[in-house]
């Protein structure tokens, strides 16, 4: 049987012919389903922000008013548990959703500020140690393996116990035992940016040293830094509701998470919730900001993706 | 490889001098001994005859040599202010338990990333590799302290088949381990995942699977030992980390180790005590460190001519 021309099916590829270029929403919308994870994890931390800033508003009862008559009683989902207090009562009779909520604030700028001081004692050794080489690189190098192998936990606590246990104080124990991390990542990019032809013609151009580092190297060495950054946010929460958990972080009756969950333990065989309603707090956020951090990681450097 | 090995060696010393440092200054310089043992009525003449009986009085640099000199003469850490025995003997009863919940949590981690990490590489998006992923991304968010307690109202509470707290028998440390566990999953898994994918996609595979050899065989003798590399340097270098998730994981399960005497001692401000552990635990790290860095080499050539 012989074959003609026309019976073989010619595929046309229609969708390629006939659509459109697609439009600037179209684009948007496609990359937002393809980090659908951060944008999740965007929307989380955006919540927490909302909370954090406008948290009387958000909150339902003032977080230390005591009502000793109705401690103890179960959220909603469980019997006994009503819509006054949605998430229960702690053993004081106070509304564990409004403490939740005004937790926020303590667990976000505690987080922060730490990653804020820590990046920046980081960045500056790093960037020293990466631009000039040398025995400062020397210097550096060794600082970091030193922090590295230093307990990280025990140093916080131990420079908490030296300060004195106050949220200002965590922050610096946090920033000050955390910088290696930065010290490491700005350190290997800065030696490799260091030899690239972009700053070598600068270079030529007669710039000084500070403005080289400070500008041209410091501005390719943002992307990665702010990735670190965002995880790292996530790491200092948790580290910060560990210290509060074991009572060195801020002191009651501040409503913060990790002492909520430390509170809660003493109740644990029977009101089980107690602890875990702020625990999943802690929990939510940090999944939160690491997504955003892994969809920042992969918006800015798609090798990496899912690496 | 031997100066390699020296000049690693005589580094990791250093490392220990200084983090001993350190924690010696916080410790004794900005906490002060004389508030911690004397009782609250003693005056002046009673503290400064305290701090000239214990040395005190004498400058930063002279105690900490002196102390350090007695560590490495003798193994003597001091005697412990609350429990007024060596802090050694402390540290001898705790060392085990501690170790033991280590490499308890290493094998489970590992046990459980290889495979994961390998059917997550080889059937890339997949059921089981988005599971994987989430698995990441939970462990990743999860305070340990939180995960203890969790796990112990389940098991503990209300199943009833694990106890919640206590170290008698080998039920005691399935919590605990699992839990610290969780806190290095995460990483390793990416590791295993990641590295299997950057291996899978090179030459030697595409020729060893074009020669006719068993898939399984590839997977294993081919690939795995190669995307192995990453792991093992990791291990070695979050030997540190670990340890310090065991800190937090003791705290939450009474677990009677090392990182629960360092937490009871900074509360009650029992420094000789604390000072032994963080020396300890540094020892351990940079041990770990330098053992992954000289595995490294050793498997890697070509690591040594950096």
């Amino acid at each position: 049987m012989a074959v003609k021309v026309d019976d073989i099916a010619v595929p046309v590829p229609a969708e390629i012919a006939e659509e459109a270029p697609p439009s600037g929403t179209t684009l948007v919308l496609r990359k937002m389903w393809q980090l659908r994870l951060g944008v999740f994890g965007g929307l989380l931390v955006l919540m927490l922000v909302f909370a954090a800033v406008f948290a009387p508003y958000v909150a339902t009862h003032d977080p230390f008013e005591q009502d000793i008559l109705e401690r103890l009683t179960p959220p909603v989902f469980l019997e006994g548990g009503s819509w006054e207090h949605w998430l229960g009562t702690d053993q004081l009779g106070r509304d564990v959703y409004s403490r939740v909520v005004y937790g926020t604030r303590v667990s976000l700028t505690i987080g922060i500020c730490a990653v804020l001081v820590s990046a920046a004692i980081g960045c500056i050794l790093g960037l020293l140690a990466g631009f000039f080489g040398g025995w400062i690189d020397g210097v550096v190098d060794f600082g970091v393996n030193a922090m590295l192998a230093f307990p990280f936990i025990l140093l916080a606590m131990t420079l908490v116990i030296a300060l004195g246990a106050s949220a200002q104080n965590i922050v610096i124990a946090l920033g000050l035992s955390n910088w290696p991390i930065f010290a490491r990542v700005a350190r290997i990019e800065t030696r490799k940016l260091r030899e690239q032809d972009f700053v070598v013609a600068v270079r030529a151009q007669g710039l000084s040293n500070a403005r080289i580092i400070f500008k041209h190297i410091l501005n390719n060495l943002a992307a990665a830094i702010l990735v670190i950054a965002t995880v790292e946010v996530a790491r200092s929460i948790i580290r910060e509701t560990f210290l509060s958990f074991l009572g060195l972080g801020v002191q009651p009756p501040t409503p913060s998470w990790g002492l909520m969950v430390s509170e809660g333990r003493a109740y644990i065989l029977t009101v089980w919730w107690l602890s875990t309603i702020p625990g999943a707090a802690i929990f939510l956020s940090c999944l939160g900001i690491n997504l955003v951090g892994d969809g920042l990681r992969d918006l800015m450097d798609p090798r990496l993706r899912k690496a | 490889m031997t100066t390699y090995i020296t000049h690693k060696l005589l580094h990791a010393i250093g490392v220990c001098f200084v983090v001993s440092f350190i924690s010696f200054f916080l410790l004794f310089y900005t906490g002060d001994p004389a508030s911690m043992l004397l009782p609250e009525n003693a005056d002046d003449a009673d503290i400064a005859l305290f701090k000239e009986q214990y040395g005190l009085d004498r400058p930063l640099l002279v105690q900490y040599g002196d102390y350090m000199a007695r560590v490495l003469l003798n193994g003597d850490f001091g005697v412990s202010w609350v429990a007024k025995v060596p802090a050694e003997t402390l540290i001898g009863v705790a060392l085990w338990p501690t170790l033991k919940l280590a490499i308890a949590a290493q094998i489970i981690a590992t046990l459980l990333a290889i495979p994961l990490g390998i059917i997550s590489a080889v059937k890339r998006y997949s059921l089981i590799d988005n599971a994987t992923i989430l698995i990441v991304l939970i462990f990743q968010a999860m305070p340990l302290f939180w995960l203890g307690i969790v796990l112990i109202v389940i098991f503990g509470v209300w199943l009833k088949w694990l106890p919640a707290s206590g170290s008698e028998s080998w039920k005691n440390l399935v919590l605990p381990a699992f839990t610290l566990a969780s806190f290095i999953l995460p990483l390793n898994m990416r590791l295993v995942r990641s590295g299997m994918l950057e291996v899978l996609s090179q030459d030697y595979i595409r020729t060893a699977r074009a020669k006719g050899v068993e898939e399984r065989v590839v997977l294993m003798r081919h690939a795995l030992r190669n995307a192995m590399i990453p792991l093992v340097t990791v291990t070695g270098i979050q030997f540190g980390a670990l340890l310090g998730g065991a800190v937090v994981t003791e705290t939450v399960f009474s677990w009677p180790g090392l990182g629960r005497l360092a937490v009871d001692s900074i509360r009650f401000g029992d420094f000789p005590v604390v000072q032994a552990v963080v020396i300890i635990f540094a020892g351990f790290t940079i041990v770990a460190n330098l053992a992954a860095d000289v595995a490294a080499a050793w498997i890697d050539p070509r690591i040594r001519f950096d």
